[in-house]
């Protein structure tokens, strides 16, 4: 079979479409966003109506997943690893739920923070879950454990974390397709009481997530997803889990490590595979993407009397994002390099686009505040938050989606007033809405700017649930109607969207002011493929 | 066989259809290919670099390691020095000599080219003019593409036949362009 050449975040997306997926839900974050991309896009998933969709935030995805599970088709949800977070509500009870159709949720962490505010872990909230969780290797691997991955959640009836980071997700590679899968047809759960948390059946279901437990280890043991290599040299025992399994073996030209090797891919960690390596090595060097989460399970808080290397004793870097050579650093070997990058080599920070809509916004802003002086704008996340960079220095925050209203109320509420919110148009749907509610039921005197830009544009521009809706949205949350100001941020406006602004500041209540003007990028994506239909007409 | 190649450029460059042509005419020649690209912030003018590797025996790492890329393929000056430290000593640096200048503090042109100069082995030309000759500046990275050519271990036919597949839903007119600007970065390359 011809060799199909795909993303990482691609080949879970084929993948799923050849195991018989009937629904993905997603909402985008780098690096996640291609898998939803890539459903939307194949002819394949379009033939067979398996449903794509973008949700207004992760956790309506992994909800919605949820129910197409309940209903016994097999589902997935897609986020990036801060998504898990929003999502971790459902995400955690569905494991005590359980699952009816098979159920995977893709999370992809960001090791070295390429495009996000932090490099958490993902397989703290598997293990948190009690889920079972895949790491693959490689992308090859990536297709293959989709596949095990629904038979795996069909077969124990719980849902499946999957766990990929920034490289896979984004590294490309020749991938052999298996046999595809017809979907599962509609189906009731077995026991209709399962799917209601009261505390009584809770308790029960409970009961059964810890039962399974020992199963699904002997699982990790046995489906030979997690591989023991022996090697004669017992000096040291590696252990490696996903893509760090590469690392080592990049290190290694001819590909035969002289030591004992346990590579992990499948959790809950196989614990008599651990107390193999661990019992005849002298020293153990743990290899992971991410947090030491292994390393720091495996060294316990008590001294056991076991050498244990990795990111907690500095062999390895604690943060950030591995690569062959701080792995060959790791393994003694010396760390070769190039010249140094000559001096005179600067920095090329990524800026607003060339007519970008939010440049227009924040100097109407800035020109606004700057009677009251700086410290007083709370944003957000999005390509908005570049204006935190030089020339336009307008904002003091971005924590997370939707956080800049509900600390600008916090602010207000502490007496720093004026207090301005900036929130793009996707982040306010997808968690900005409760907090403006929050903030209309206090009478809070903020000022929120909605950016509404008609897209999702920070990763790639997607389609923004907000559009066309954000006034209805405002005015059904309580913001006064005369405090709703539409403005369009052009230079030629400028002057006008000044004064709205000042007026609104001024105002000892909500207000929101919506400056209104499609992203540069989709417009002319819009406008060329305007003119390739004409042409084809 | 094994070529480690570094793909650099600032976003919008073209830097990701060089490494998808290279990866798609490994790919037809029977040979395992890894490719590694930066997505997200790069569409905003920022930095954007590919790793590509090509190999007769399969791929481990995606990442080349430092110390051992054989060639930095650049379609910007100053971004091909940034990648320095993982070109190995004997390495290539095949770079377009006009800058992309969209920050304030680039460093003086000459001083750039300079350092590229210092190197046993590069391969410099203006692309953008080279490409707007030929009437499209867009193909300034099949220019590159073309020079680079001289280094890869992939027939030239295959790379020609890359280029047919990736631009031939656009036309018999951009395929030919972009294939006279290959042959033009590849003759130039010799001089
Ligand atoms: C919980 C969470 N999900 C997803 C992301 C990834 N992300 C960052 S910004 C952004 C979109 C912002 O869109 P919008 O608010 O419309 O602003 P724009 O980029 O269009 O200016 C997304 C999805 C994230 N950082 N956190
Ligand atoms: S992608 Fe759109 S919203 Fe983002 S900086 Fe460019 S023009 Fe602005």
């Amino acid at each position: 079979m011809q060799k199909l050449v795909l993303l990482g975040d691609e080949a879970i997306g084929q993948a799923a479409i050849d195991a018989g997926l009937s629904a993905i839900y997603a909402y985008p974050g780098t690096p996640s966003t291609e898998i939803n991309e890539y459903v939307m896009a194949s002819k394949e998933a379009k033939e067979g109506r398996i449903i794509a969709s973008w949700t207004v935030n992760e956790k309506t995805a992994v909800e919605s997943a949820l129910g197409m599970s309940y209903s016994g088709k097999r589902s997935m949800a897609c986020m990036k690893h801060v998504g898990l977070n929003v999502a971790a509500d459902p995400f955690i009870n569905s494991a005590i739920t359980g699952v009816n159709g098979g159920m995977i949720v893709v999370s992809a962490d960001d090791p070295s923070m390429h495009s996000s505010q932090n490099e958490q872990d993902s397989r703290f909230y598997g293990n948190f879950a009690m889920l079972p969780i895949l790491e693959p290797s490689n992308q090859q691997e990536a297709y293959d454990m989709i596949h095990y991955g629904f038979d795996l959640s069909e077969k124990f009836h719980v849902p499946v974390l999957f766990r990929i980071t920034t490289r896979l997700a984004h590294s490309r590679s020749g991938i052999e397709r298996k046999a595809v899968r017809t979907q599962n047809p509609i189906s009731l759960p077995e026991n209709l009481k399962q799917f209601i948390l009261l505390p009584a059946i809770a308790r029960k279901r409970y009961q059964v997530l810890l039962s399974i437990q020992d199963a699904l280890e002997e699982e990790s043991e046995n489906s030979g997803n997690n591989v023991y290599i022996d090697g004669s040299d017992k000096s040291l025992g590696i252990i490696t889990t996903g893509l760090a399994y590469n690392y080592l073996m990049e290190n290694f030209p001819d590909r035969t490590v002289p030591h004992p090797v346990l590579k992990i891919t499948q959790y809950p960690l196989p614990r008599k595979m651990l107390q193999k390596i661990v019992s005849e090595c002298k020293e153990i060097l743990v290899i992971e993407e991410g947090m030491p989460v292994v390393e720091e399970t495996l060294k316990g808080i008590l001294d056991h009397g076991i050498k244990i290397k990795g990111r907690l004793d500095g062999s390895l870097p604690r943060s950030g994002e591995l690569n062959p050579n701080l792995v060959a650093v790791a393994l003694g070997k010396p760390m070769i390099k190039g010249d140094d990058v000559p001096s005179l080599i600067v920095g090329r920070p990524p800026s607003l686009c060339e007519g970008c809509p939010h440049t227009d916004s924040y100097f109407a802003l800035n020109e606004a505040m700057a009677e009251y002086g700086k410290g007083r704008v709370f944003s957000d996340i999005g390509c908005y938050t570049l204006a935190a960079l030089p020339p336009l220095e307008a904002i003091n925050s971005c924590v997370d989606m939707g956080a800049s209203i509900p600390m600008a109320r916090g602010a207000a509420d502490a007496g720093l007033l004026p207090a301005v919110a900036v929130i793009g148009d996707s982040t306010f749907t997808h968690s900005g809405m409760t907090g403006l509610l929050d903030a209309v039921i206090a009478n809070s005197p903020i000022t929120v700017m909605i950016l509404d830009n008609s897209t999702t544009g920070m990763t790639g521009g997607q389609p923004s649930a907000a559009t066309g809706r954000l006034k209805q949205i405002c005015l059904g949350l309580g913001v006064e109607e005369n405090h709703i100001r539409i403005l369009k941020p052009l230079r030629k406006q400028h002057t006008e969207n000044v004064r709205a602004i000042k007026e609104e500041l001024s105002y000892q209540g909500v207000s929101v002011i919506i400056p209104t003007r499609e992203c540069i990028q989709t417009l002319n994506r819009r406008m060329r493929e305007k003119f390739k239909n004409k042409k084809t007409e | 066989m094994k070529n480690d190649i570094i793909i650099a450029g600032v976003g919008g460059q073209g830097i990701l259809s060089i490494a998808a042509i290279i990866a798609t005419a490994a790919v037809n020649n029977n040979l395992y290919i890894k490719q590694s690209e930066v997505h997200g912030m790069s569409q905003r003018g920022g930095e954007v670099q590919s790793h590509l590797r090509i190999s007769s025996s399969p791929i481990a790492s995606d990442l080349i390691p430092t110390g051992a890329a054989d060639m930095i393929i650049s379609l910007e000056p100053m971004e091909a020095l940034r990648y320095i430290p993982w070109l190995k000593p004997d390495g290539w640096i095949i770079t377009n000599t006009e800058p992309f200048l969209n920050i304030p503090n680039y460093p003086p042109i000459e001083d750039v080219l300079a350092e590229i100069k210092k190197r046993p082995h590069h391969i410099m030309m203006n692309a953008d003019e080279v490409a707007r000759e030929l009437g499209s500046e867009k193909a300034a990275n099949m220019v590159i593409l073309g020079a680079a050519t001289r280094c890869l271990d992939i027939p030239y036919e295959e790379i020609e036949k890359a280029i047919r597949n990736f631009f031939g839903r656009k036309g018999e007119e951009i395929v030919k362009m972009n294939l006279s600007a290959l042959a033009k970065g590849r003759e130039m390359a010799l001089l």
